[in-house]
């Protein structure tokens, strides 16, 4: 939309023409300031102006775009809400963003069979708010539930904090209808979740836009609980809290979630809703049961018992659903909340054995001190997941500093046995790191894998894999490698 | 609402702003010492600090109005800033597209209250329109309809005139009229909007005239100083009567001056801050001489901005102290009502009804006040609240944002309207005359709108609430 006379990249203008016989031109955006928009996601430090953004609002429009990418050989990334935190929708320079935003519709909850049928674009939350009134519920909550959408989910694998006992996206959808890099619609899983042959809905999910474009999911709905319980429980140490988390899975409790944050995080996230967290406490469990009414009761005894004998400085037990709401929300809003301390953040989400979370806090406390960066706290203790929030201020050019700080946590997770990332992606941000974690030859099948789907590499490069470019290079407005500036390579 | 567009853009081709800015903006800021605006000039441009609070998280964009529209992110609330922050940097002009997305956000500040990291984007818009209005021409038509709205609403002499016009017009308005309404060409779509909100208006109502002192019943508990307003005043008259029968109900004295006008909200969430300043300086001096403890508003938007008067006399040295203890004794009428809960003077009759409320955006957002209406209407008996789903998003008001973006305004009027109908309750209530207007528009007659004073009223006097 806006004004088509100041199209940007060369390619624009070809590409616009060739859109506007497929969609209304309102659905269409040449102009530079609707194109710059979209140059980024929720992770800022990365930043591409595209050629061109779509808005299609069907799957049979967003087969259309894709077709004309397709003719034209430019590659295109797909986008939901924008809030990613690992830059999974940053634009390609001279390429199309394929807005997912007006395929917003819930088109069916079937309450018989517990499935509903979504548009990609649909909120996460809304999925629950449609199906509540039927007592039932979609379980992957990742913390940003209320703005991130199903599509986004699918590519991401998202998570939550209540993934621990009930799994991520992947264990949730049942089918899906993609449109692949030639423009074709087709199928993937079914509307039952034990299909015979291989499982290419689970290939799909999680594959970062580097496969194609979903255009409509089934998730499998779930029962709301009947008795649902939460502690809110502060520790005199990051060690104590993580303790607590080893005893409650030797007691073979299986909570719905348990989550734990530090003082810095703690701070933002009171400043920001007021749940009710103690903010000078070094450390806090946020823990939840649910489940029939009886287990639910003598396993948060259970609970109980273990925190008091790691030295609970304070249990809190919120007994109504609103102020259950509120710890949840103050939890939640623990990312966007540090922005109230601090201009400028980065979150990694890389993931650890869970007997080693002590010893890995303990490693990237260290780690800020020798960078000179505060690191906050706030992650899904329960499966090892961290989420480390490096701070720092751009305008004070400590950008560099913080994105190497973070790229170092990420790589220490990786060498104490876990993952680059828990839920939110490689995307760009930690793309090159990918080898830190796979040998050159699990990267070549994945690749493989990838050119079976979309042989040009059009769908979404550049996330994921580490592109054969010179890695550590940011997109964007060229500066030149620190590699080329010590005269090591050049630049042909 | 997938398949609303947003209208096509009316602004023309976005200019070089390369050469615009050369020739623009830099005479303007020759004399600027310290500081670069950009493309705003120096008079309180957005400020880098309160920018700099959006991490592009992006929880504001369920809430956002016209991103609930259209899904698009130069219309949301992240976009918004972001295109205060290139703007800022110099990087694109005032002029074309960054007026336009400016221009559709209703300002209802929904995102305000959605966001974790506590972006104060009330104080960025409030900076950001007033740079609008000085440094971008708008076109001949354009500007010729808003000088019409401001010639008009803030005056109760000119509202009154016009009402009778209206009343006149209602009444012997041909069938025929509709068909030619809808036959003018898409430039006057915003005169056919302003048309279809007129309200249905007694020339008794519009011309009586809210009394200047009433005496508290019993034994007083305060002297409440009362907002009468313009449009209020003429359109709902009912409303202010109702409201002085209610407070004075609960023990106060209440004082509506004769000689107090406009409060200047319309205007200030226009960007028009000269004008506003000195409507705000005229209505602080008049409840100056009023002597009154505590001044009672029963118009979301008029409070909103008289709680902000402090801020926007700031700069001024005659007035910044005069204005903040003013700001100071606003309450909107639901907050004094509150807390005179607990000690109730005026017994309530019951009044069986499912009543479904809805939060005005300038006062659950802007205000935070959204539980003090829920719990005086939960004091009369016999009424259960419902709740309404997409609460947060507004009815498409906001101000005179339905006259100048009548399209937006109307896919938002119908989406609450239908959002209304499913709750199956047999009345409405905001504290609003905008949202009144505007939701009356679209369910015109399905079911009662009211106050949350009028049906308080009803209650305590004991009579049939009104069009129940």
């Amino acid at each position: 939309m806006a004004t088509p006379t100041t199209a940007t990249g060369p390619t624009t203008g070809p590409l616009a023409a060739d859109f506007a016989a497929v969609l209304p031109d309102t659905c269409v955006i040449t102009d530079e300031v609707g194109l710059r928009s979209y140059e980024c996601d929720g992770l800022t430090g990365f930043r591409q102006v595209p050629a061109v953004v779509v808005l299609p609002r069907d799957a049979e429009e967003v087969a259309a775009c894709v077709r004309v990418c397709a003719r034209h050989g430019v590659p295109f990334v797909a986008r939901g809400a924008g809030t990613g935190l690992s830059g999974g929708a940053l634009p390609v320079a001279d390429g199309v963003v394929i807005s997912l935003q007006k395929l917003r519709r819930i088109l069916e909850i079937d309450v018989e069979n517990r499935r509903a049928v979504l548009e990609p674009g649909v909120f996460n939350l809304d999925i629950t708010r449609a199906a509540s009134p039927h007592g039932l519920y979609y379980a992957p909550d990742p913390s940003s539930q209320q703005v991130c959408t199903i599509g986004g989910n699918v590519a991401e694998n998202s998570g939550g904090a209540h993934c621990l006992k009930y799994g991520f996206t992947t264990n949730h959808v049942l089918e899906m209808e993609v449109v692949l890099a030639d423009g074709s619609l087709v199928t993937l899983g079914g509307p039952t979740g034990d299909q015979a042959g291989p499982d290419l809905r689970g290939l799909f999910i999680g594959s970062e836009g580097t496969l194609g474009i979903c255009t409509k999911v089934t998730v499998r709905l779930l029962q709301t609980p009947e008795s649902v319980r939460t502690l809110l429980a502060d520790f005199p140490s990051i060690e104590a809290a993580g303790d607590v988390v080893g005893d409650i899975v030797e007691a073979a409790i299986i909570p719905a979630a348990v989550e734990m944050m530090d003082s810095l995080a703690m701070e933002a996230a009171e400043a920001a809703t007021g749940a009710g967290l103690t903010v000078d406490a070094p450390a806090a469990l946020i823990v939840e049961l649910d489940g029939p009414a009886d287990e639910v009761d003598a396993e948060f005894e259970h609970l109980t018992a273990i925190c008091e004998r790691h030295g609970a400085t304070r249990l809190h037990v919120p007994t109504e659903a609103e102020e259950r709401a509120r710890v949840w929300k103050g939890r939640k809003a623990a990312f966007a909340a540090v922005g109230r301390i601090s201009p400028d953040y980065i979150v990694q989400d890389g993931v650890v054995p869970r007997t080693r979370l002590a010893e890995v806090l303990t490693r990237i406390a260290e780690m800020g001190r020798d960078a000179g960066l505060r690191v906050a706290n706030v992650f899904h203790a329960g499966d090892g997941n961290l989420h480390p929030l490096v701070l720092y201020s751009e305008a004070a050019g400590e950008h560099d500093a913080a994105e190497e700080l973070s790229t170092q946590i990420a790589e220490l997770c990786v060498e104490l046995g876990g993952s680059l990332s828990g839920e939110h992606g490689i995307g760009t941000d930690k793309a090159c790191s990918m080898p830190r974690m796979f040998s050159p030859d699990d990267l070549d099948v994945m690749h493989r894998v990838r050119l079976g789907f979309d042989p040009d590499s059009r769908c979404n490069p550049g996330k994921l894999f580490p592109t054969p470019r010179l890695c550590g290079e940011r997109p964007g407005p060229y500066r030149p490698h620190p590699l080329e500036e010590a005269g090591v390579i050049e630049r042909l | 609402m997938t398949d609303t567009q947003p209208p096509t853009h009316e602004t023309g081709p976005s200019p070089d702003y390369t050469s615009e800015r050369g020739e623009k903006a830099a005479p303007e800021r020759a004399d600027v010492l310290s500081g670069d605006f950009g493309s705003f000039d120096d008079h309180h441009p957005p400020a880098q600090e309160l920018l700099d609070d959006c991490v592009h998280c992006g929880f504001c964009l369920p809430t956002c109005p016209t991103y609930a529209l259209w899904g698009e992110e130069m219309d949301s609330p992240r976009g918004r800033i972001y295109l205060m922050e290139m703007a800022e940097k110099g990087e694109i002009p005032l002029e074309g597209a960054f007026t336009t997305h400016i221009d559709r956000c209703l300002g209802c500040m929904a995102c305000v209250t959605a966001c974790p990291s506590g972006v104060q984007y009330d104080r960025l818009l409030e900076a950001t329109r007033p740079q609008i209005e000085r440094n971008v021409p708008r076109s001949r038509a354009d500007r010729l309809f808003r000088e019409a709205i401001f010639t008009l609403f803030p005056y109760r002499r000119r509202l009154r005139a016009a009402s009778l016009g209206g009343a006149l017009y209602q009444k012997l308005r041909p069938a025929t009229m509709d068909r030619l309404l809808a036959k003018l060409p898409r430039r006057l779509e915003r005169l056919v909007a302003m048309e279809s909100l007129l309200p249905p208006v007694s020339v008794r109502d519009a011309f009586a005239r809210t009394p200047i002192f009433t005496p508290a019943v019993g034994t007083r508990r305060g002297r409440v100083g009362m907002l009468t307003g313009c449009v209020q005043d003429v359109f709902f008259h009912q409303v202010n009567l109702a409201t002085v029968r209610v407070l004075a109900a609960e023990g106060h004295d209440v004082v509506a001056p004769a000689e107090q006008a406009c409060c200047g909200a319309l205007g200030l969430h226009a960007g028009r801050e000269e004008e506003s300043a000195e409507r705000a300086r005229a209505l602080i001096a008049v409840f100056e001489r009023a002597e009154v403890d505590v001044i009672a508003v029963n118009v979301a938007g008029c409070g909103s901005s008289m709680k902000e008067y402090g801020e926007l006399l700031a700069d001024d040295p005659v007035w910044a102290d005069r204005a903040a203890a003013f700001s100071a004794k606003v309450r909107d009428v639901s907050e004094v009502l509150a807390d005179a809960l607990a000690d109730s003077r005026a017994p309530r009759h019951r009044v069986d009804a499912t009543v479904v409320y809805h939060d005005a955006c300038h006062l659950g957002h802007a205000q935070k006040i959204r539980t003090q209406p829920r719990d005086v209407l939960r004091s009369i008996p016999g009424v259960t609240l419902t709740e309404l789903p997409e609460a947060e998003i507004c009815c498409g008001s906001a101000g005179i944002y339905n006259m100048l973006q009548p399209e937006a305004a109307g896919d938002l009027g119908r989406r609450k309207a239908d959002n209304i109908r499913g709750t199956g309750a047999d009345l409405l209530v905001t504290a609003n005359p905008g949202c009144l207007l505007q939701i009356r528009k679209y369910l015109e007659g399905e079911l009662p709108m009211l106050h949350p004073v009028q049906l308080l009223d009803a209650s305590i006097r004991g009579v049939r609430p009104p069009g129940m």
